[in-house]
């Protein structure tokens, strides 16, 4: 067998999952053993990888696969909120989602492969906070927030303060993560994701996402990007400065100001799949890429009075 | 310390079966090695290569990245279901042998299974669709393009025989897994 051994838990109540996650519980169920820390199993997608390679030997497993009151997707006016058991696919095909935060759909097409989303959750990508995941940038352009619940109660952790560092969430021992908040999208704004990878559905080299909002005279009058693979944590940078005032409808111009800015703020590193410098330079192209067509966006949208 | 294991239940096609396995068994380890069911290949074990595909209340999933344990209670197919009880083959298997869809063979399990649910779900699908659909299933031996032509292959063959092509779909709806 390639896993470790663990104690294994699969709670059907949120209030059973925290208690089976809490330090040193004495459980839910009939089974025993495991003490320690309890660590969440959700598509386990990224952690039953590390597992069957023993790069991660955790003493309990907590399924939630089996708690039906986190497979919830809720779409209001004020943005989308998807629960810890929404798996990629799900929240991918929502038109009610894609309404509201288009940004969701059009980076989930980029994360791994269609039968790997069948599995996956976003919540879970959150949680596992790979600097070179689509989601967590994301979450962070877009300021939303992740709902925490403990046996010790519940708090909300806005995006700037969730990812502290590669693979480390801002979670604590005993805490799941029960859904994750993305703001609607505001009028007159529009969206791109673009990133390089070596193969379609890798883990992509860089990747940008941006968001671009209009003034009524359809001129720039705020431009921001969310990087991934190019530091520690999800990047966000605010561009707004280097767009300004760009006349939209003729294109925006070359953003070679943006992209400049972008290649001066970025702090990547050298791997084997790709140099420091060449990542930085994928910054810059990509920047532009991202805010001409977040441009083309925003007017499509102004246009259609959204 | 003796490990913990846990009783396993599943309708695999069609047929219940059960099990007892520790958490830690993989379902493309129970299949193989507790089931008897060796059509569903091992590659990888990271999610990456795609031959231990199986469908999993009709939708595909990696077998290698899910314990057993998880799935019990629901419906699993294997390759060894896809074709009908009497042995005649799916439009999907007929279609990759006609058109050589395959060589060695290694990948095919999963191929079959993941273009299975891709036709279920998306009859007619575009080449960009078909690209997509396939793209997290890796194969060493024929450079895709006789893959390709076999998944435009089975839609054509569903699609004249729609009773034929009814693969095994899934009872659980969106959000029922
Ligand atoms: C071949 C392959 C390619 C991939 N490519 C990409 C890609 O390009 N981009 C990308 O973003 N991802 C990619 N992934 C990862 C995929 O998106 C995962 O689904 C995701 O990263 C983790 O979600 P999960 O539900 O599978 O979590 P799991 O694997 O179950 O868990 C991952 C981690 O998060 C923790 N966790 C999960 N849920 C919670 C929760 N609710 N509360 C607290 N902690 C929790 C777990 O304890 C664990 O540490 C790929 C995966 C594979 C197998
Ligand atoms: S063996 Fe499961 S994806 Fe390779
Ligand atoms: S036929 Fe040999 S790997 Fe695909």
């Amino acid at each position: 067998m390639k896993p470790p051994p663990f104690a294994y838990r699969a709670p059907r109540t949120l209030p059973e999952a925290l208690a089976a996650l809490a330090p040193a519980a004495p459980g839910t169920g009939s089974d025993t053993g495991g003490g320690g820390v309890g660590k969440v199993l959700a598509g386990g997608q990224s952690l039953i990888p590390l597992l069957n390679m023993r790069l991660a030997a955790p003493e309990r497993l907590v399924d939630i696969n089996r708690v039906a009151e986190l497979d919830t997707l809720e779409v209001t006016g004020a943005g989308v909120r998807v629960g810890a058991l929404a798996r990629h696919a799900r929240v991918g095909r929502s038109a009610e989602a894609a309404a509201v935060q288009p940004l969701l759909r059009r980076a989930l097409a980029h994360v791994a492969h269609p039968v790997v989303r069948n599995r996956g959750t976003v919540v879970g990508s959150l949680a596992h906070a790979d600097p070179s995941a689509e989601l967590p940038a994301v979450l962070a352009l877009l300021d939303g927030s992740v709902e925490a619940a403990s046996a010790a109660g519940r708090r909300t952790i806005p995006a700037g303060g969730f990812f502290l560092g590669p693979l480390e969430p801002a979670l604590l021992p005993g805490e799941l993560a029960v859904s994750a908040f993305f703001p609607a999208l505001p009028p007159r704004t529009g969206t791109a994701f673009v990133e390089i990878a070596r193969r379609h559905g890798d883990y992509a080299l860089v990747g940008v996402a941006a968001t671009v909002t209009l003034d009524a005279g359809l001129r720039v009058a705020a431009a921001r990007a969310g990087y991934l693979s190019v530091a520690g944590v999800p990047l966000v940078l605010d561009l707004t400065a280097a767009c300004a005032g760009a006349d939209a409808v003729s294109g925006g111009g070359d953003w070679e100001d943006a992209a400049a800015y972008a290649r001066e703020r970025v702090d990547p590193e050298s791997d084997i799949h790709a140099s420091a410098d060449y990542r930085r330079h994928l910054a810059g192209v990509l920047t532009g890429r991202a805010l001409r067509a977040a441009t083309a966006d925003a007017i499509d949208r102004a246009g259609e009075g959204r | 310390m003796t490990e913990e294991t846990f009783e396993i239940e599943l309708t695999v096609n069609g047929v219940r079966r059960t099990a007892r396995a520790p958490a830690r068994r993989l379902l493309s380890d129970l299949l193989r090695h507790g089931l008897g069911l060796t059509g569903t290949h091992v590659g990888c074990e990271h999610g990456v290569c795609g031959c231990c595909t199986v469908l999993l209340d009709g939708e595909p999933v990696r077998s290698c990245l899910m314990f057993a344990v998880t799935a019990s209670g629901h419906e699993v197919t294997t390759v060894e279901g896809l074709a009908a009880p009497d042995g005649e083959m799916s439009p999907v298997q007929r279609a990759f042998q006609e058109c050589h869809g395959l060589q060695c063979g290694f990948c095919t399990p999963g191929f079959l299974c993941t273009v299975t649910a891709l036709l279920r779900d998306t009859p007619r699908p575009t080449d960009d669709e078909i690209l997509e659909g396939i793209s997290g299933n890796l194969c060493r031996c024929t450079g895709y393009q006789n893959i390709r032509r076999s998944v435009r292959r089975a839609s054509e063959l569903i699609a004249a025989d729609p009773a034929s092509g009814g693969p095994p779909a899934g009872e659980a709806g969106e959000g029922g897994r």
